[in-house]
């Protein structure tokens, strides 16, 4: 039996809304460092030759540190060293939930939703995030320093509830902790520990 | 959080206490880099993957397909280069193993891949991890570059005329991309979809060259194995379940942690009552999911009093799956509703789109789940969750499909009564004066009351 309810296709694709959002096309190409070049050189050389496409994730996530998203320059930087169409990159960008295609705030808190932190309190702490900063899940502040992100299990479950800030992890959190976090943030104290390199 | 062995000597978790674990130094002091050394002092290729057949390892990413026997599916007279890639993407639900052995042991895993890539002629070689576990890929940087550094990678491996490298390599938030052949699709540079199979991995994978993809502790089992031989490591399991196996635990129990249980513990109960230290908050055990969110759950009359063993054959006989062992208890209380909508949402979320039943399920799975939060569940909507899942199960291109479907089959089933409460009747409704869902004003649909156990 199929319900008359499944008959309709679902809302996530419908004519009106063929992509979850806009394509920017770049009018520029961003330019990084020799260091940056270097490390981008040292990411080429663990593939194939004729295979570069495979370093497009490792490259994303380093024109995301240079610029703080893979914004329509970087974009336009990958398609070009790695001698791919712009298109080719966004098609890549949009596929996988690291890649920010829109810009994100400095501290991106990013609490873990599913299972094993749902019942161990996961809501309370998105709650508590959402009314510190003032922001729902989903959106970055007025200033464009917090992001608030549900995100799905990051293999912290059994030391739920978490979070990560960046690339950091946080565990076994109470309200208080989750303050104390957000309040080095605040005063920009908080000093990230994991790099992307 | 605990971390450590129950019924057996720590073999996999052996080092991870020790200071400095992850360093050269310190793996070498503990027995290290001796298995590849025996390799290459005399085994050939096909006497390691003997000894892996006869071990009975099966691989711990979730199937548990025997790990010898798909090494010998790699063709060998094949003149294409040949990889192993790591599987490291560690992304199901309850599950976070593969983090602990790579941040404590990180050249356990260099070495069984050197093995591994030894018995399939493997030159160059990727280790496939999360984009979150991103400290771990730092950590996997700089242990490679210490063993590159002691002549462990590279050209001519110990003196020997085995060279071989091997290189990490970074996802970027996509459940999907565990899936082999998503991921290979992933390390080319691509969308993570999967693949069709066949062509299986280790006839064309990676740049359609032979690949074998295996898990983290699949591969950090191998070292091991050379050493101790594949019959002795087997006989720490059972017949069928070679050796150890490592459960991620968490959730309402006193102890949530890393276990290592030899394969066919004994039992379910004991290892969540005593070794587990039973459920917090003096609450009684209501389920659990012992092989990550795609298996099924399990009740607690299923576990308590019926011996269930922890290993392949032991926990489908209970009623559910290894899978990938996130093993996720819950106390009463958990509404089994709430939690199976709470898995519902992400395999929507990391459904990749490919194929239409998957896609558009899950979507609608979704749909009628919040519908039903909302209060305006129908006595027939556990009938039409189930029908949408039979319209997922066995239909998608993957099995990211079936495993969207199989918990919300088993939740209803396992527990109706958590799925009842949630649907009341229209004509109720209609007394209260709640407004109705589209669903309601259909005509002649049956009304199909909830399926009894
Ligand atoms: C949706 C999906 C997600 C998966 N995720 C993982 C994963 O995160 N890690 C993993 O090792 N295997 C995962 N697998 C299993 C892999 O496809 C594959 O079977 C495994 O990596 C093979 O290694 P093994 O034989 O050592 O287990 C997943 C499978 C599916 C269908
Ligand atoms: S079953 Fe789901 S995840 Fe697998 S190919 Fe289809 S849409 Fe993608
Ligand atoms: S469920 Fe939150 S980290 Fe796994």
């Amino acid at each position: 039996m199929l319900n008359a309810e499944c008959f309709f296709m679902s809302s996530q694709f419908t004519p009106n809304n063929p992509l979850p959002q806009e394509v920017p096309v770049p009018r520029e190409m961003a330019k990084f460092s020799p260091e940056v070049e270097a490390e981008i050189e040292r990411h080429l050389a663990k593939y194939p030759k004729e295979r570069s496409r495979s370093a497009i994730l490792p490259l994303m996530f380093i024109v995301q540190r240079e610029r703080g998203w893979l914004d329509p320059a970087g974009v336009a930087y990958l398609a070009d060293r790695l001698r791919l169409r712009i298109t080719d990159i966004w098609e890549v960008a949009t596929f996988y939930s690291m890649i920010a295609t829109k810009p994100v705030g400095k501290y991106h808190v990013q609490v873990c939703r599913t299972l094993s932190c749902k019942i161990m309190g996961a809501d309370t702490i998105t709650e508590h995030c959402a009314k510190r900063l003032g922001i729902k899940a989903g959106e970055t502040t007025e200033d464009g320093k917090f992001s608030l992100s549900e995100v799905e299990c990051l293999g912290s479950c059994g030391t739920a509830p978490m979070l990560q800030l960046g690339f950091d992890y946080h565990e076994n959190l109470t309200p208080a902790k989750v303050d104390s976090l957000l309040d080095q943030c605040s005063r920009d104290e908080y000093e990230f520990t994991v790099k992307v390199s | 959080m605990f971390i450590g062995a129950i019924g057996c000597e720590p073999l996999q978790l052996r080092r991870v206490h020790l200071e400095g674990s992850h360093t050269l130094d310190v793996y070498r002091r503990n027995g290290g880099y001796e298995a590849i050394k025996r390799v290459l002092d005399g085994m050939s290729p096909d006497d390691v993957i003997g000894e892996v057949k006869k071990s009975v390892l099966r691989g711990r990413g979730g199937a548990g397909f025997p790990t010898g026997m798909k090494w010998s599916f790699v063709p060998k007279d094949s003149p294409k280069p040949k990889y192993v890639v790591c599987n490291a993407d560690e992304s199901e639900p309850g599950t976070f193993k593969d983090r602990y052995l790579m941040e404590r042991d990180p050249h356990a895993l260099i070495e069984g891949m050197l093995i591994a890539a030894y018995a399939l002629g493997a030159r160059v070689n990727y280790i496939y991890t999360r984009g979150e576990y991103r400290y771990l890929i730092n950590i996997m940087d700089a242990a490679l570059a210490e063993a590159r550094s002691a002549g462990l990678l590279g050209e001519k491996i110990l003196g020997s005329n085995f060279s071989c490298d091997i290189y990490t390599h970074t996802g970027a938030g996509a459940y999907i991309c565990g899936e082999e052949t998503a991921l290979l699709s992933s390390l080319e540079g691509l969308r993570g979809h999967p693949r069709m199979k066949p062509p299986f991995p280790a006839v064309s994978g990676l740049y359609a060259c032979p690949t074998v993809v295996n898990n983290v502790e699949t591969l950090t089992a191998v070292p091991d194995i050379i050493k101790m031989g594949g019959e002795a490591w087997q006989k720490l399991g059972t017949e069928k379940s070679g050796g150890t196996k490592v459960w991620s635990v968490s959730g309402h129990v006193k102890r949530p942690g890393v276990y290592e249980l030899p394969m066919g513990y004994s039992d379910m109960e004991r290892f969540i009552m005593e070794d587990c230290q039973g459920i917090a908050n003096g609450r009684q055990l209501k389920a659990v999911i012992p092989g990550g969110s795609s298996v099924y759950i399990m009740p607690a009359r299923d576990i308590v009093g019926k011996s269930v063993k922890m290993d392949y054959e032991g926990l489908v006989a209970g009623g559910s799956m290894v899978g990938s062992g996130g093993f996720i208890v819950m106390d009463e209380t958990v509404d089994i509703f709430e939690s199976t909508k709470n898995l519902t949402e992400f395999y929507k979320h990391e459904s990749c789109g490919w194929c239409t039943p998957c896609r558009e399920g899950t979507d609608w799975l979704v749909k009628v789940f919040k519908r039903i939060a909302r209060g305006e569940g129908q006595p027939e909507d556990a009938q039409l969750l189930l029908d949408l899942c039979d319209n997922i199960e066995g239909k998608s291109f993957c099995p990211l499909g079936d495993a969207a479907a199989w918990p919300i089959q088993s939740a209803i089933k396992k527990f109706p009564e958590d799925f009842r409460k949630h649907l009341v009747g229209i004509a109720e409704r209609a007394v209260v004066g709640t407004t109705s869902s589209p669903v309601a004003t259909r005509e002649g649909t049956a009304r199909e009351a909830l399926p009894t156990v």
